[in-house]
C-alpha cells in the first residue's frame, strides 16, 4: 500500500493513459457525462423543491384553516343539517383547552372572488377581499409592508376604522405617485384610514396579483361596522415548532364541537385545510423525486463505467505484448493487476472530477441567469446540490472504477509472458 | 496445456558453465524456441529437472519465477520488445523499478547502460525513433540492467541486416568476454560460429553438440566490408 503514493507508480500510470490520448478521453467522457447528469438531475430537483417552498412564501407551514359547515348528525335534540357559527368565545376556549398552539387567529371577510364592487373612493371603485384581523396574522402569512404599519392591538382594543391594503389596491384606487397613508377609503359604506399597504408572495401557487387585491381592517372594528356581532368566519391556527397541526386538530374539533351542540362524532360539522398535511405530500414528492434523479444518474453512470470497463479489455488486449515483457522483466502478476486497476480508477476519478467541475460551472451559470430574474412564480430556485453529495458521488465513482477495473485486471494477469511475446 | 499433450522436447541434458556463449541452433520445430522458453522460466517442463545456479527451478508460482526472471535472467528478443512509450532510458530501467530500485539510482544506472552500447546521446528518444540495430542496442541495455547471471537472445540478429547484426553480434562477444553466460537461439550459421559452442536440436533432440573456434563478429564485419569493396570495383 505505501507504494500506492510513490511517484513511480503514478509516472507509469500517467504514461500509459496519456500514450493514447484520444482513446482515454473518449473513456473519460462516458464517466463524465454519467456524474454530469447525476449531479445536473440532483441540483434541479433541489431547484424545483426550493421554487415550490418559496412558493408557500414563507407561510408558516405547520397551519391549518378551520371553518364551520353544517352538522351532518343529529345531537342532543337539535336536527342534522343545521347551520352554526364560531363565536368569539370559541378563540380563548380553543387556547385554554389545547396547549402547544402558537396562534389562534380568527377572522372575518368580505367579497371574494368575482364579487361586487365594495371599496369605493372618490370616483374609482373596486372589487376586494376585505378581512377583518387580529395583528398575529401578518406571522401566519407574511407580507412586506411597503409603507405605513400593519394593524396593532390598539387598533382592536379602540375598535379603530383603519385598512392595510395591497398594492393592487392601491393601483385601482389611487394615482400614481397620490399619498396613500392617512386617505380614507369607503368599504360598504364604511369609511376606513389607510395606514399601511403591502406585497405579499405567492401562497401554495396561489395566484400572486389575486394576493395583492386585499384589505386587512382589525377584527374588531370589521365585526362592528358589519355587523358580524359574536361571529368568526373561519380561524387560521398554528401549532408550536415541536408540534404538529396534524395531530392537535382534533382536540381543536373537540372543543369546537362540545361548544356548539355538535355530535362528537360528526367529522363533517367543522371543514379544515391543514397546511402542514400538505407540505408534507409535497416533501414526500421531493424524496421521491431525488430517488429518481439518483436512480436515472447513477444508470447513466453505469454505463459509462461499463464504457471504461470495455474500453480497459481492450486496452489489456492491446497491450498483451507490453505485459508480456514487463512480466519477462520481473513483474509480479500483483504489480500488473494494481497497474491496471489504478489506470482505471484514475480514469475514472480524473473524468468523475471533470464532471463535478463541468456541472457546477453549469450550475453556477443558471443560477447567475436566475439571479437577474424574479424566480417567485417560477417554482424554480437556487438549483444546487451540498458538499455531501459530491462526496457520496466521488465515493461511488472510486468503488465503480474499481469494478470497472477488475475484470481487465484478471485477465492481464491471466496473459502467459510466452504467448504475449510470441505474438507477431 | 490439454490432455493430449504434444512432447516438443524429448529428453535433453546439456550443462552450460559460467562464462560460456553457447548458441542452440536447428530448423524450426526443432524445439529450441521451447528451450529457451523453459530456460526463462517462461514455461515450465513437463518432466525432469532444471538448476540455476545451484538453484532448482521447479513448481515456480508467478510471483516466485518474477522474481527469479528479474534476479537471474536478461532477455534478447528478435522483435527487440520494447514498449513504445517509453523512452529508451525508461526502457532500460525497467527491470530495476521491478527489483523496486530507487529512481534516481535506477536512473544512474540504466544511463550506465546506455552508455555501454553506445547510445547515451539516444537516452531521451522514443523506441520509435531508433533504428532496428539501436533498438536491439537499448534491449541489450534492458537486459543488462539487472545484472543478472545469463543472458537469453532469442534470434537476437533475426531481424537485422547483416552489418549491424555484425555489429550487435560484437557487442553481445564483448558482454561475454566480460565473463557473462550467454545463450543465443539463431538458425544463422555465420551467427552461431559467433559463439564459443553450437548446441544442434533436431525433433526435440540434441543431435550434435560442439565447442567451435569463435569468429570475431569485428573481423567478420570488416572482411564483409573488404567483400563489398571489391564487388564494387
Amino acid at each position: 500500500m505505501s507504494k500506492l503514493f510513490s511517484r513511480d507508480i503514478w509516472s507509469e500510470i500517467i504514461e500509459a493513459l496519456s500514450s493514447n490520448w484520444f482513446r482515454t478521453l473518449l473513456t473519460a467522457f462516458g464517466v463524465l457525462w454519467g456524474i454530469f447528469i447525476l449531479v445536473i438531475l440532483l441540483a434541479a430537483g433541489k431547484g424545483l423543491e426550493n421554487g415550490v417552498k418559496q412558493g408557500f412564501g414563507g407561510m408558516a407551514t405547520n397551519s391549518m384553516f378551520m371553518w364551520t359547515q353544517t352538522a351532518s348528525k343529529p345531537y342532543k335534540g337539535l336536527p342534522k343539517g343545521r347551520r352554526y357559527n364560531f363565536k368569539i368565545g370559541d378563540v380563548e376556549a380553543i387556547k385554554q383547552s389545547v396547549p402547544d398552539l402558537r396562534f389562534v387567529s380568527p377572522r372575518n371577510q368580505l367579497g371574494g372572488f368575482r364579487g361586487n364592487n365594495n371599496v369605493v373612493r372618490g370616483l374609482k371603485t373596486g372589487a376586494y377581499n376585505v378581512y377583518g384581523d387580529y395583528p398575529e396574522i401578518i406571522q401566519q402569512q407574511p407580507m412586506d409592508i411597503t409603507s405605513g404599519r400593519f394593524i396593532n392591538y390598539s387598533d382592536i382594543q379602540d375598535k379603530r376604522k383603519v385598512a392595510v391594503i395591497g398594492e393592487s389596491v392601491r393601483k385601482g384606487l389611487y394615482e400614481t405617485g397620490e399619498e396613500v397613508i392617512g386617505s380614507y377609503i369607503k368599504i360598504n359604506g364604511v369609511n376606513f384610514m389607510v395606514i399601511g399597504t403591502y406585497t405579499k408572495k405567492s401562497q401554495g401557487g396561489g395566484d400572486p396579483e389575486e394576493n395583492q387585491k386585499e384589505i386587512y381592517v382589525p377584527f374588531t372594528s370589521f365585526s362592528q361596522a358589519f355587523n358580524m356581532g359574536e361571529i368568526v368566519g373561519w380561524m387560521a391556527i398554528t401549532a408550536n415548532d415541536g408540534a404538529s397541526i396534524t395531530e392537535l386538530k382534533s382536540r381543536v374539533f373537540d372543543v369546537v364541537k362540545a361548544r356548539h351542540s355538535i355530535s362528537p362524532d360528526d367529522d363533517r360539522a367543522v371543514g379544515n385545510f391543514d397546511l402542514y398535511q400538505e407540505y408534507s405530500q409535497i416533501n414526500g414528492l421531493f424524496v421521491a423525486l431525488n430517488f429518481v434523479a439518483y436512480f436515472v444518474g447513477i444508470l447513466v453512470l453505469l454505463s459509462g463505467i461499463i464504457g471504461i470497463s470495455n474500453i480497459m479489455l481492450i486496452v489489456v488486449k492491446e497491450r498483451t505484448k507490453e505485459i508480456g515483457i514487463r512480466r519477462a522483466l520481473g513483474a509480479t502478476p500483483w504489480e500488473i493487476r494494481s497497474q491496471i486497476l489504478l489506470e482505471s480508477i484514475f480514469l475514472t476519478i480524473i473524468s468523475g472530477m471533470a464532471g463535478i467541475v463541468l456541472a457546477s460551472g453549469v450550475l453556477a451559470l443558471v443560477n447567475l441567469v436566475l439571479d437577474g430574474m424574479d424566480t417567485s412564480t417560477m417554482m424554480f430556485a437556487n438549483p444546487t446540490v451540498n458538499i455531501g453529495v459530491v462526496f457520496i458521488a466521488l465515493l461511488i465513482l472510486i468503488v465503480s472504477g474499481l469494478l470497472a477495473g477488475l475484470i481487465p485486471a484478471q485477465t492481464a494477469i491471466r496473459v502467459k509472458p510466452v504467448d504475449a511475446l510470441r505474438t507477431e | 496445456m490439454g490432455s493430449n499433450s504434444l512432447h516438443v522436447l524429448k529428453g535433453i541434458n546439456f550443462n552450460v558453465n559460467e562464462g560460456e556463449m553457447v548458441s542452440i541452433m536447428g530448423s524450426s520445430g526443432s524445439g529450441k524456441s521451447t528451450l529457451l522458453n523453459i530456460l526463462g522460466m517462461l514455461d515450465e517442463a513437463d518432466e525432469g529437472t532444471y538448476t540455476l545456479d545451484g538453484t532448482l527451478i521447479k513448481n515456480l508460482n508467478e510471483k516466485v519465477a518474477a522474481k527469479y526472471r528479474n534476479k537471474f535472467l536478461g532477455f534478447i528478443f528478435q522483435s527487440f520488445n520494447l514498449i513504445n512509450y517509453k523512452t529508451a532510458l525508461d526502457n532500460v530501467a525497467m527491470p530495476l523499478y521491478y527489483q523496486g530500485v530507487k529512481r534516481n539510482i535506477r536512473m544512474e544506472k540504466a544511463m550506465h547502460y546506455l552508455e555501454k552500447v553506445g547510445l547515451a546521446e539516444w537516452a531521451n528518444h522514443h523506441p520509435n525513433e531508433l533504428s532496428g540495430g539501436q533498438k536491439q542496442r537499448v534491449a541489450i541495455a534492458r537486459s543488462l540492467a539487472s545484472d543478472p547471471k545469463v543472458l537469453l537472445a532469442d534470434e537476437p540478429t533475426g531481424a537485422l541486416d547483416t552489418k549491424t547484426s555484425y555489429e550487435v553480434m560484437e557487442l553481445i562477444q564483448g558482454i561475454n568476454d566480460e565473463g557473462k553466460t550467454i545463450l543465443l537461439v539463431t538458425h544463422e550459421d555465420d551467427i552461431a560460429h559467433m559463439t564459443k559452442r553450437i548446441v544442434n536440436l533436431k525433433d526435440g533432440l540434441i543431435i550434435d553438440d560442439s565447442v567451435v573456434k569463435q569468429v570475431r563478429a569485428k573481423e567478420a564485419k570488416e572482411l564483409q566490408m573488404l567483400a563489398k569493396k571489391a564487388a564494387n570495383v
